[in-house]
Formats: structure tokens, C-alpha cells, sequence
């Protein structure tokens, strides 16, 4: 009814052509409210969701689907070093695309694929657990010590950031080497009468990783016990427990979600290390991000790395869902 | 609860000239203490007054600077916590939150290495008792503010301990939940023989709760008694002025007999005479306490020429069951009387009329201190 109301004051020329229908809405409902749109819908809480949402759609999303493009295409010596994926052929009638799997197959028979993705997620994970053992111990003490003490301390975990993560692990070939500062040291005390090999083995790769990632297991677990009510370790001694008990059964599962939190934002960056694997470790056994890095610069086979981007992704993405699982636990326990 | 009998050859714990300093802040004042078994002690004070203080070197949390405390006989130097025979109710419960309201309750049991089956029907028991039976797999945070005190309390009772402390154990419920659970505890304290010390800020908790009372101020025990002894019979102006609310007069000695005393008070045009002897200076300054409901108002004047005094009715509080009154005394000194409301459609007395207080010669107290 009201659109009959709004045609019969239309000027019939309006409504024929391809913008009738258009034009016919715009004279039933009036011109768009924008002001109004914006007033209804933009609250200051879905703005502030938009800045971080708009960064990773910008900078996380669109070069995913770029590299998952990529990593179907197929090589090619030309710039840039790959065939396109989609053609348009017979001048614009036809769009063809060509998805080339051959990239995902490579990855299966070439056995340095597999070999170097479990040998990363070895070291990752042996470096994840000795981060954890170090870690948990420092992140207690410091939760539990004072509030000057503990700023202090903070301060001193905090405090190497400030120098460049290259020219850090850089230090440690200083340290490690077989004329370096540890060997001097130990030779000139007489504990050992030659040289270690410590440079180039997986122990330095293991020491320069849970070196550079401490204070990411640090943090979240020292942010986690600082929070623990400490009547309840009170409780759990006068109901009987020796302080080792009462750690095990009250303080050690209240702090799962600290332990998850460290261990997946050591163990994630770990796996895709390729900085210290190549400055400290073996050259005979690649980590998998040097192999990535490999791949795009020295091969410049961009869809062969691509498809290892894809898959170490998509290997990851399980710990990282798991993760979330964790956090949005420990959120609903907070709101209680 | 106050005629309870207290059996006095059973002492139970024995605190002797315990001081704890924090610094230089003295929180607990070389206080000298001793429990009997099967008695619901509280321990009532303001905040600071180092009441908790003295219940966590109980418990074994924090230690005495100086003194000894003897839990049945055995000094308790030396004792951590997890080896003390007592248990305690925390003011906040500190239910261990990732556990269920069964596991909660069978940690204690199971810190001493019962078997599961004991452990299982003990608890099961106990959770009965506290009628939290259908709630065993619920976690501490699907439980309402009443059903975690009965966990906190389950918990620490489940251990059949001899002596059980309770810091505010009725401090996070609401009024009416509060009354119902003071009796419940009292049932439990009996049905179970635990000793209990209560510690507690609120009066009328410590009233209905304790067969004794000892009133703290500044980390010293100012009096003990039951709770009759503390409200009618207080030994100083703070026990006085803390339990319930008092009228006080300052005033001075007159007369001092063995049998009687007339005291002048500023405030009040006639004399004070009171139906037995006190023991202070002659011509000492003295307090003179009342207690509102034990004055009567009335239109008329009454007879005799001591205990009285003429004002003006200035406020009305009407409590339901029984009405404040604020009344001013010719003197200036406002005074509170409190009527029961006996009738429903009495003839009661309005604003700003004129009023007669009396009261008995057997009233009032005389404090010297």
C-alpha cells in the first residue's frame, strides 16, 4: 500500500529504467539515515572492538590469503616467481583457475619437510619445559616476595627487551664458543682439561631459546599467582597438608591457566624460530623457519613456501585454539 | 546460651602472657586466657583490637612474640599448623574454588591418609549434617553465600577436632539467615562436644552465641564473663559503652556506705543512690552507667526524690517491637530510654512532651575506670 501511495507522487520517468526500483525506495523510505545508522549501531564498545579487529583483518587475514593463494601456484623464473592462478582467457570471457596441489605433495616426498618440522617441534617442546621448570620457580618467588622486591624483579625480567634479540643471542656465541667465556672459565678452574663443544650443538640452540623466551613464560604465570588467595594455602595447612601438599593439590592447578599461557607463547615462536637455530645450532639439522626462510630468499620458490607457512600453521593452530579454550575457562572463573 | 555451665576443671587451652608485636605496633598485649572444653568462647572487639590476631597464633599462622599457648597441655611452640589438633572456619571460608563441595570437604580426611571408603562416609556424614548432601558435586561458586559457611564449616569439622576456631563465621550472611545459622551452630557445637572460639565483631553474635565473653580493646583482654556478667555487670566505661548502649553520667562520690552510695552527677538535678556498695576513693570522680530499658518514662511524677529526672522527649524511633526514646534533660544532657511495646493502641507519648525517668535503685553502675 504505501509503495502505491509512493508511486503514485513518483515522476513515471523515474521508476522505468535499471535504477527504478532503487529510485522507488528512496521515495517511500526517504534518503539513507546515516547519522542515525551510526547512532543506533556505532557504541563505543564495537568501535574499540574494530581498531584490533580492522589491524589483524589488514595485517593477518589478508596476507594469510595471500600466501594460501601462493601456495597454490606453481613456480616459475619470472617476477614475480610464480604462475598466476586464475587467467582470463578468450579475451575476458572465460576466468580458469589453476590450482596446483603439487606444492602440498612436495612437501610429503621430500623427507627434509618432515624431518626438520618434527625436529622443530622437538626442540620446541623440550624448550617449553625447561622454560616451565626455570620459569615457574622464578615466577612463584616473585609473586610471593615483596612490592619493592617484586618491581625490581619484574624490572630485571622485562629489562633485556631493551636490547636487540639479535645482538643477544650474538652474546651467547661469545659465551659458548670453544675459546669463549664460559670454556676459559671452567679450563682456567680446572674443572675440565679441554674445550667443550658448545657452540653449534642443540644444547646452545636450547639455551638460546629458553633464554629469549622466559620472560614470555614469566610473565603470564608471575600474573597468575600474584592472584591466588593465600588463606586458602592457609586452609589446605590447617586441614593437615605439608606446604609440598598444599602446593601440589591448591596452588599448582589454580595456576594451569598461567602454565598453558607461558608454555604455548614459548612453545608457538619456538617452533617457527630460525634465528638462533642458525646462529647457535647444528648445521646439519634445519629448523623448520629456516627452512621457510630458505625456500622464499635463497630458492625463491615462493609456493613451496608458502605451502610450509600454510601447513606449519595449520599444525599450530591447534595449540593456539587450545589456548583460547584455557583463557576464556580462566575469564569465566574470574567473573564469578 | 548464657546459663550454660562451664565446667572449669576442663581447661582445654591455656594462653599465658601471649604479647605479638608487628613492629612497633602491638597487636596482641600479654593477654592471659584460659578455655574450658566444650564452651563456645568469643572473642568480641573492635576492628584492630587484635581479636584475629590472637586466633591465628591459635591456629598456629602466626607465633607469639612472648607467652606460651597450651593446647591441652602441650605447648604449641613448636606445632606447625598442619600438625595442631584445631581446625578453623576462615571469615572468607577459602573453599578451595577448582574443587567440588565433596572433594572440599574430604582434603582434610584425606591429609590423613584414610582410606577411601572412611573417607567417603565421613564425609557423606558430614555433609548431612550441614544438609548439603544434594549439592557434593557442586564447585564452591555455584553455592550461595549460607551453603559455603556449611562447606567451611563441614570441612573443618569433618576432622573431629577438639577445639574448632571461627573468624566472623556469620560476618557475609544476611540478617535473617544469620539468627537461623547462629542456632544451627550452637545445635552442632552441642550434638558434636567441640570446643568453639568465635571470633567476632558483633555483639548480639557474641550474645547469643557464647557461654563466655572476653572484650577486647587494644589487644588486651578487658573483661571475661558471660554474657549476662558483660551486659549487666560491666567492669569499665569501654565494656559499658561497647555491649549495648548506655546512658553514662559522670559524677562524684557523696555518701559511701557498705550498704548503699549517693552520688552527684552535673547532669542530674537529684542525687543518685544506688542499693549497694562500691568499692572506690572516697570523693572519687566516678561513672555512672544506665541502661535505657531499665529507665521509666512516665507522665506523672514519681514518688521519692532520688533517681529522677524531667526533660523533654525530643526523638521517637519506633523499632516494632519496641520504640527509642531521645530525651532531653533540663541539664541539656540528652538521655535514651527504650519502652517495649507492650499494646498496640496505648495512650504512647509524643514529641516535645514532658516526662518523668526513674529508675531502680539496683540499676544503675557505678564505674570507676
Amino acid at each position: 500500500m504505501a509503495a502505491s501511495r509512493a508511486d503514485a507522487r513518483m515522476p513515471a520517468a523515474l521508476t522505468s529504467g535499471r535504477l527504478g526500483p532503487l529510485m522507488s525506495l528512496f521515495y517511500q523510505y526517504g534518503p539513507p539515515r546515516w547519522s542515525r545508522y551510526v547512532r543506533e549501531n556505532w557504541s563505543g564498545q564495537r568501535v574499540v572492538i574494530a581498531v584490533p579487529f580492522l589491524w589483524l583483518l589488514l595485517f593477518f587475514v589478508v596476507p594469510f590469503l595471500i600466501v594460501f593463494k601462493l601456495s597454490f601456484s606453481e613456480v616459475r623464473v619470472a617476477m614475480p616467481p610464480y604462475a598466476p592462478l586464475f587467467e582470463w582467457l578468450e579475451e575476458g570471457r572465460r576466468l580458469v583457475a589453476t590450482l596446483d596441489l603439487g606444492n602440498y605433495a612436495y612437501l610429503l616426498t621430500d623427507s627434509l619437510y618432515a624431518n626438520t618440522f618434527l625436529y622443530s617441534i622437538k626442540v620446541a617442546a623440550i624448550s617449553t619445559l625447561l622454560a616451565l621448570l626455570i620459569g615457574y620457580p622464578m615466577a612463584y618467588a616473585i609473586a610471593r616476595s615483596g612490592p619493592t622486591a617484586r618491581n625490581l624483579f619484574l624490572m630485571l625480567i622485562i629489562l633485556p627487551f631493551w636490547t636487540s634479540f639479535l645482538l643477544r643471542v650474538y652474546a651467547w656465541i661469545g659465551l659458548l664458543k670453544t675459546d669463549g667465556v664460559i670454556n676459559s672459565v671452567l679450563l682456567s678452574m680446572g674443572v675440565i682439561d679441554r674445550p667443550l663443544t658448545l657452540l653449534y650443538t642443540d644444547f646452545a640452540v636450547y639455551v638460546g631459546i629458553v633464554y629469549s623466551y622466559l620472560p614470555f613464560m614469566i610473565l603470564p604465570l608471575y600474573s597468575n599467582l600474584e592472584k591466588h588467595d593465600l588463606t586458602l594455602l592457609e586452609a589446605a595447612a590447617d586441614l593437615g597438608a605439608r606446604p609440598i601438599r598444599a602446593f601440589l593439590s591448591v596452588t599448582l592447578p589454580l595456576s594451569m591457566p598461567g602454565v598453558v599461557a607461558g608454555c604455548l607463547l614459548v612453545f608457538i615462536p619456538a617452533v617457527g624460530e630460525f634465528v638462533i637455530p642458525s646462529l647457535l645450532g647444528r648445521s646439519d639439522q634445519l629448523m623448520i623457519g629456516k627452512v621457510l626462510s630458505d625456500e622464499f630468499f635463497a630458492n625463491r620458490d615462493w609456493p613451496v613456501a608458502s605451502a610450509v607457512a600454510i601447513v606449519l600453521l595449520l599444525l599450530l593452530l591447534l595449540p593456539i585454539l587450545l589456548f583460547q579454550r584455557y583463557q576464556n575457562q580462566e575469564l569465566a572463573a574470574a567473573r564469578r | 546460651m548464657a546459663e550454660k555451665s562451664v565446667d572449669r576443671s576442663s581447661e582445654y587451652v591455656r594462653i599465658e602472657g601471649v604479647t605479638r608485636r608487628f613492629g612497633d605496633f602491638v597487636a596482641v598485649d600479654n593477654v592471659s586466657l584460659s578455655i574450658y572444653k566444650g564452651e563456645i568462647f568469643c572473642l568480641l572487639g573492635g576492628s584492630g583490637c587484635g581479636k584475629t590476631t590472637l586466633l591465628r597464633m591459635l591456629a598456629g599462622f602466626e607465633s607469639p612474640t612472648s607467652g606460651r599457648i597450651l593446647i591441652d597441655g602441650q605447648d604449641m611452640a613448636d606445632t606447625p599448623p598442619y600438625e595442631r589438633p584445631v581446625n578453623m572456619m576462615f571469615q572468607s571460608y577459602a573453599l578451595f574454588p577448582h574443587m567440588s563441595v565433596e572433594r572440599n570437604v574430604a582434603f582434610g580426611l584425606e591429609q590423613e591418609g584414610l582410606s577411601k571408603g572412611e573417607i567417603a562416609r565421613r564425609v557423606g556424614e558430614m555433609l548431612d549434617i550441614v544438609k548439603l548432601g544434594e549439592f557434593a558435586r557442586r564447585k564452591p561458586h555455584q553455592l550461595s553465600g549460607g551453603q559455603r559457611q556449611r562447606v567451611a564449616l563441614a570441612r573443618a569439622l569433618v576432622k573431629r577436632p577438639k577445639l574448632l576456631l571461627l573468624d566472623e563465621p556469620l560476618g557475609a550472611l544476611d540478617r535473617k539467615l544469620r539468627e537461623h545459622t547462629q542456632f544451627e551452630l550452637i545445635n552442632l557445637q552441642e550434638q558434636l562436644g567441640v570446643t568453639f572460639i568465635v571470633v567476632t565483631h558483633d555483639q548480639e553474635e557474641a550474645m547469643t552465641l557464647a557461654s563466655r565473653i572476653g572484650v577486647m580493646n587494644k589487644g588486651q583482654i578487658v573483661q571475661v564473663g558471660t554474657p549476662v556478667d558483660i551486659y549487666e555487670f560491666p567492669n569499665s566505661r569501654f565494656v559499658a559503652d561497647f555491649i549495648g548502649s548506655v546512658n553514662m553520667f559522670e559524677g562524684q562520690l557523696a555518701e559511701d556506705e557498705p550498704g548503699y552510695v549517693r552520688i552527684r552527677c552535673p547532669d542530674l538535678e537529684a542525687p543518685v543512690f544506688i542499693s549497694h556498695g562500691i568499692s572506690a576513693a572516697p570523693d572519687a570522680r566516678v561513672s555512672v552507667a544506665i541502661r535505657p530499658e531499665k529507665i521509666s518514662m512516665t507522665r506523672e511524677s514519681p514518688a521519692g526524690t532520688e533517681n529522677r529526672a524531667v526533660g523533654t522527649v525530643k526523638e521517637i524511633a519506633y523499632m516494632g517491637d519496641m520504640s527509642v526514646y531521645l530525651v532531653r534533660l533540663d541539664s541539656g544532657r540528652m538521655v535514651r530510654v527504650t519502652i517495649p511495646n507492650v499494646e498496640r493502641h496505648d495512650e504512647r507519648i509524643v514529641w516535645e512532651e514532658r516526662v518523668h525517668l526513674s529508675w531502680d535503685p539496683s540499676s544503675p553502675v557505678v564505674l570507676s575506670q
